[in-house]
């Protein structure tokens, strides 16, 4: 991606308030973004909400990557009323990883990061109702990851609830 | 002493769904109660989901177009446009001026043609059967419309990324404003059958309140931010496909209430006409489609762009990595994130009132579930 480098007041604070912990400050199309470490982004979230006026959480998606390291990228949108300013925060995650659920800063979070969980098996501390959320309780795998296949569903479910030998 | 029975309890756990007449599709709610009173909800959902989001990692960008529509399948015409113009962004292309004309002039009507979907059915929720036969009536004549112009009513893939297919048929413009001068009119009757009808306002008014600060805390976009006094509407915060060349107003509630979003979407109805007019005066002569190529490969890059729906903010983020298909399609559907707040609007309402407040959400189950 050939971004370019954002700057304004807002970054030039983050910067003061975090260093290190922001990797990047970019642009791609207009829109502004910023990579963060993981352990960072629950503060830098509450540090936009309550001083820089970020009140809405639009969206929390995730991207599989498999074949790198940390092979998730979690990625959290942000809506200010106040400015009409819209940002992303991008972060990476290993397998295995709990981010910090946000869920305590918006409500809104609590089904965006059940679908994460559903979706990509990503896991969040302390998020208070952690469950699948489109899929069924029992299902095994979690269809949004690059390795598991388009045609691929959950042969023994569809067998137990559905009663066919398979969906497919 | 008596000992206690199941009768003697406090708490009732009753189930609604997903096959319920009043839940607009397979929505599943779990309701606990005390008596007749709501103390707690919980929503089972994904009875339809299909996977749209794996789906369109796994096509290219025109052929997942058609998939988009098959979300939110009543204001179909209003998928398409986020994600063409979410495409178009990765793409760096721009829809010329008489696609874009032609975009908001049938997005406008399928925000009009939503609404009378949504009117009909929570009327009947309410009790009111007469209601339903009239919007669909007038709907009836927007879909005819979409038909001419697209040769389909409901999933009608009308736009193309880059622009248009189809220009417009030769009596498009006349059909459109006989469509606006009827239906305006009509507007009217609606309210006088139900704004100032005793049963409407006393099962409305009061129910199912959503603070503005609630609102943003839950994420709520759309009418139920509106009603709740935020005059806040993508087609003014983040114009696209020339809305800024249109005047209109986003007309605001103050109380929060299912009653406040019941006069918003009734409101929002008469600043579509007002907007459609404008727009069919002015199609510009021209080009209908921008150039792209054949074989669509956008660079590697990521966009988030999001439209006023008729339920509230939809986004799409595509993610591209240079090939001919997305590496990633995210769909921020506004009914799903909306669902969310109807535990906080439920809590402490009668039994009764839940029908209301399923309905003044204004969910379509094939978007929550995608």
């Amino acid at each position: 991606m050939e971004s370019t480098p954002w700057e304004s007041e807002l970054t030039l604070d983050l910067h003061r308030q975090f260093g290190s912990q922001i990797i990047e400050f970019a642009s791609y199309r207009e829109q502004n973004f910023l990579i963060a470490r993981a352990g960072a982004v629950p503060a830098i979230i509450e540090y936009l909400k309550l001083q820089r006026g970020f009140d809405y959480l639009v969206d929390i998606t995730a991207v599989h990557w498999p074949e790198r390291e940390e092979p998730f990228d979690l990625i959290y949108i942000l809506y200010s009323f106040s400015r009409n300013e819209r940002i992303r925060i991008k972060t990476r995650i290993a397998e295995g990883d709990r981010p910090a659920s946000v869920v305590s800063l918006y409500p809104g979070a609590n089904w965006l990061e059940r679908e994460v969980f559903d979706m990509f098996g990503i896991e969040f501390a302390g998020h208070p109702d952690l469950r699948r959320i489109l899929l069924p309780e029992e299902w095994t795998g979690h269809p949004l990851r690059k390795d598991y296949p388009i045609t691929q569903m959950d042969q023994q479910w569809v067998r137990e609830h559905i009663g066919i030998e398979s969906g497919q | 002493m008596a000992t206690q029975t199941f009768l003697d309890a406090n708490e009732l756990v009753l189930n609604m769904g997903p096959q319920h007449p009043s839940t607009h599709g397979v929505l599943r709610v779990i309701l606990k109660l005390d008596g007749e009173k709501v103390i707690g909800t919980d929503c089972i959902i994904g009875y339809l989901h299909r996977g749209i989001e794996k789906i369109g990692e796994n096509r290219t960008y025109p052929m997942f177009a058609p998939y988009v529509d098959r979300m939110d399948y009543i204001s179909a015409v209003s998928n398409g446009l986020g994600y063409c113009l979410a495409v178009e962004k990765l793409l760096g292309v721009e829809a010329p001026p008489k696609a874009q004309a032609v975009r908001v002039i049938l997005t406008e009507m399928n925000r009009i043609t939503s609404h009378l979907v949504w009117l009909g059915t929570h009327a009947l929720d309410i009790g009111a059967i007469t209601p339903v036969f009239y919007t669909f009536r007038e709907r009836e004549e927007a879909l005819k419309i979409f038909e001419a112009y697209c040769g389909a009513r409901l999933t009608t893939h009308a736009f193309r990324i880059g622009g248009l297919q189809y220009d417009l048929y030769d009596t498009f413009e006349r059909d459109v404003r006989k469509f606006c001068d009827d239906f305006l009119p009509r507007i009217d009757e609606y309210e006088q059958l139900l704004t100032g009808n005793r049963i409407w306002v006393e099962r409305l008014t009061g129910i199912g309140i959503l603070t503005a600060e609630d609102c943003k805390r839950y994420g709520v976009t759309g009418p139920l931010l509106r009603a709740a006094g935020v005059q806040w509407d993508i087609r003014k915060a983040f114009p696209y496909s020339g809305y800024e060349r249109y005047e209109f107003d986003v007309p605001i509630g103050r109380n929060a209430d299912t009653y406040d979003r019941y006069l918003v979407r009734m409101q929002e109805m008469r600043q579509s006409v007002r907007i459609i007019r404008q727009a069919v005066d002015g199609i510009p002569e021209g080009p209908i489609m921008a150039k792209v190529p054949k074989v669509m490969k956008p660079p590697a890059g990521e966009v988030y762009v999001s439209i006023e729906a008729p339920k509230g903010e939809l986004g799409y983020y595509i993610i591209s990595d240079g090939t001919i298909t997305p590496y990633r399609v995210r769909v921020r559907p506004p009914s799903f994130v909306n669902l969310q707040a109807l535990d906080k609007m439920a809590k402490g309402a009668l039994i009764a009132d839940i029908v209301a407040i399923i309905g003044t959400i204004d969910i379509v189950l094939g978007e929550v579930d995608r």
